[in-house]
């Protein structure tokens, strides 16, 4: 479905070169959760906006379905981090989520459905005459998490979506887009620097060395697909998944594509008193 | 908004105006100044000049030039300014230019503007659109350059591109700039019509104030800046009831930003 493949991205700033990417290669399967997590400052951003076509990568490419992506890609929708800054003030919830719809021109009855539909599904169904700065933050990324919704993307990619909202809100909306990607089959790449988040959500977690860039591990969360916020965060499993991995970041932000390139591709052993 | 409240605010918008008016009135009302003549006699002559067919053959001529200077210095200066704006390289050709041209005084252009476009009307508006088209091109070009980055990014990923981009984002994302940029211009507006008509004019408030003041009806003269005062106030008025409905989102995103 989603294939990076020897990404590299260097900054040329004015006399100095930043490698952000050294070599990143993984593979995301159609359907699949994945979570990508890594230590601060590790071009986190900088892989999704290469993978969203927004940047272009120094060398290697990204591919979807096989075609190499070099601008942003139709099937693919993207919610970031500022959802202060990616809905249009000047437009209310409704016409937020409507956008991007006009320029598929699925005619007045469809779109309506999908606007309603997406709005319901994330909670908003009676927010749609208002404006993104009357709502809650965590409101307003429901807003950003409808649009996306409404595209009908084949690949959605979050960049640390709920890093500004509070604790609570974060709980809801983790819960919200397993929900979502249950029901919509659709395929999520889901960035972020929060350990317990990487873990809970994801199918596979994805770690990142610091940078210059490289895959430290690709790690396969063997959690039951029932998750909830209570249960799964206490199971014994889940607390050796989150140890392992904060053992990896504590260990990428040490390597990185200088020390070494090697990919681990390997999960802790299994607790023997697995719930 | 209770009875109270509405009249609380109208206290304090015509508090000031009212108490300057009374101090003019008692402070002139015995003046035999031939130059400064009492309050009263400005209104007498105000009512005797302004209401018959000086309004259609003095007021109107100088509004509708007014109105065709400032709205062709929109259409110039937003459309200029989106393309200044967007890209990098006609920034970097006009910028230079545009400093330069900027710097000249408009009322010092009525003679070059009069030597190709004649002494009719287009001079005039010629010369309201070249004061007026600065401010809301700057404007606008700071607007557009400020366009946030991150709902850039949100437009491209969802394909929002070209006229839609333009419309959608762009335009909408610079207005509160623009805005600010034509209430500047409206008041360069409003001095450079009286401006270009005390040159080759025919008709028109600054010809007729002018005129009033070459024969020595000095009260009439009074009465014109007067009108001219009263038009600007009426003019800022009517813009700030358009801008509070084209701009209420932005409004509306100041106030819940400074109380989070």
């Amino acid at each position: 479905m989603l294939d990076v493949r020897n990404l590299q991205k260097i900054y040329t700033g004015r006399n100095r070169e930043v490698e952000a990417l050294r070599n990143l290669t993984f593979h995301i399967g159609a359907g699949e959760l994945v979570c990508l997590v890594g230590p601060s400052g590790c071009g986190k951003t900088t892989l999704l906006k290469c993978m969203a076509g927004l940047l272009d990568p120094t060398s290697g490419q990204v591919l979807l379905e096989g075609k190499p992506v070099d601008g942003p890609p139709p099937g693919m929708a993207v919610v970031f981090q500022e959802y202060g800054r990616s809905l249009f003030a000047w437009m209310n919830v409704r016409d937020n989520v409507a956008l991007p719809l006009r320029r598929k021109k699925l005619g007045k009855a469809r779109e309506r459905e999908l606007v309603d539909h997406a709005l319901e599904v994330v909670g908003l169904a009676d927010a749609h005459e208002a404006y993104p700065w009357q709502l809650s933050g965590g409101m307003q990324q429901r807003v950003a998490i409808a649009r996306a919704v409404a595209y009908e993307p084949k690949v959605l990619l979050m960049d640390e979506p709920f890093a500004a909202v509070d604790a609570q809100t974060r709980a809801e909306l983790e819960d919200l887009i397993r929900e979502l990607w249950r029901e919509l089959g659709v395929t999520v790449l889901f960035v972020t620097h929060d350990i317990d988040e990487a873990v809970y959500l994801g199918q596979r977690t994805v770690i990142l060395s610091k940078s210059p860039t490289v895959v430290q591990e690709d790690l396969t969360i063997d959690l039951p697909d029932e998750r909830d916020q209570l249960h799964t965060r206490s199971s014994p499993r889940f607390a050796e998944l989150r140890a392992h991995v904060y053992e990896q970041i504590q260990r990428a932000k040490y390597r990185s594509g200088d020390t070494d390139a090697g990919v681990v591709d390997r999960a802790p052993e299994p607790a023997k008193t697995r719930s | 908004m209770t009875a109270l409240t509405v009249l609380r605010r109208a206290l304090l918008l015509l508090g000031l105006p009212a108490t300057l008016f009374a101090v003019w009135w008692y402070a002139t009302a015995d003046s035999t100044d031939f130059y400064v003549p009492p309050l009263s006699a400005i209104l007498d002559a105000f009512g005797k000049v302004w209401t018959g067919d000086r309004l259609l053959s003095d007021v109107v001529p100088s509004l509708l030039r007014l109105t065709a200077g400032y709205l062709l210095a929109v259409v110039i200066g937003v459309g200029l300014g989106l393309l200044v704006g967007m890209r990098r390289a006609v920034r970097d050709v006009l910028e230079p230019v545009l400093e330069l041209f900027r710097a000249i005084p408009p009322p010092v252009l009525v003679p070059v503007i009069m030597l190709f476009a004649g002494i009719g009307d287009t001079m005039k508006v010629l010369v309201i659109v070249s004061g007026c088209v600065w401010p809301i091109l700057l404007n606008t070009v700071e607007g557009v350059r400020a366009v946030d980055e991150v709902l850039s990014d949100t437009c491209r990923s969802y394909g929002i591109t070209g006229t839609a981009r333009l419309r959608h984002l762009v335009l909408r994302g610079a207005s509160p700039q623009i805005v600010t940029g034509m209430r500047q211009a409206l008041s360069i507006g409003i001095i450079l019509m009286v401006i270009s008509e005390m040159f080759a004019a025919s008709n028109g408030l600054g010809f007729t104030i002018v005129q009033f003041q070459r024969s020595f009806a000095i009260p009439e003269m009074w009465s014109g800046v007067l009108l001219l005062g009263i038009l600007g106030f009426l003019l800022s008025l009517l813009f700030r009831f358009a801008e509070n409905r084209a701009l209420a989102w932005y409004h509306g995103l100041r106030r819940a930003r400074r109380t989070p």
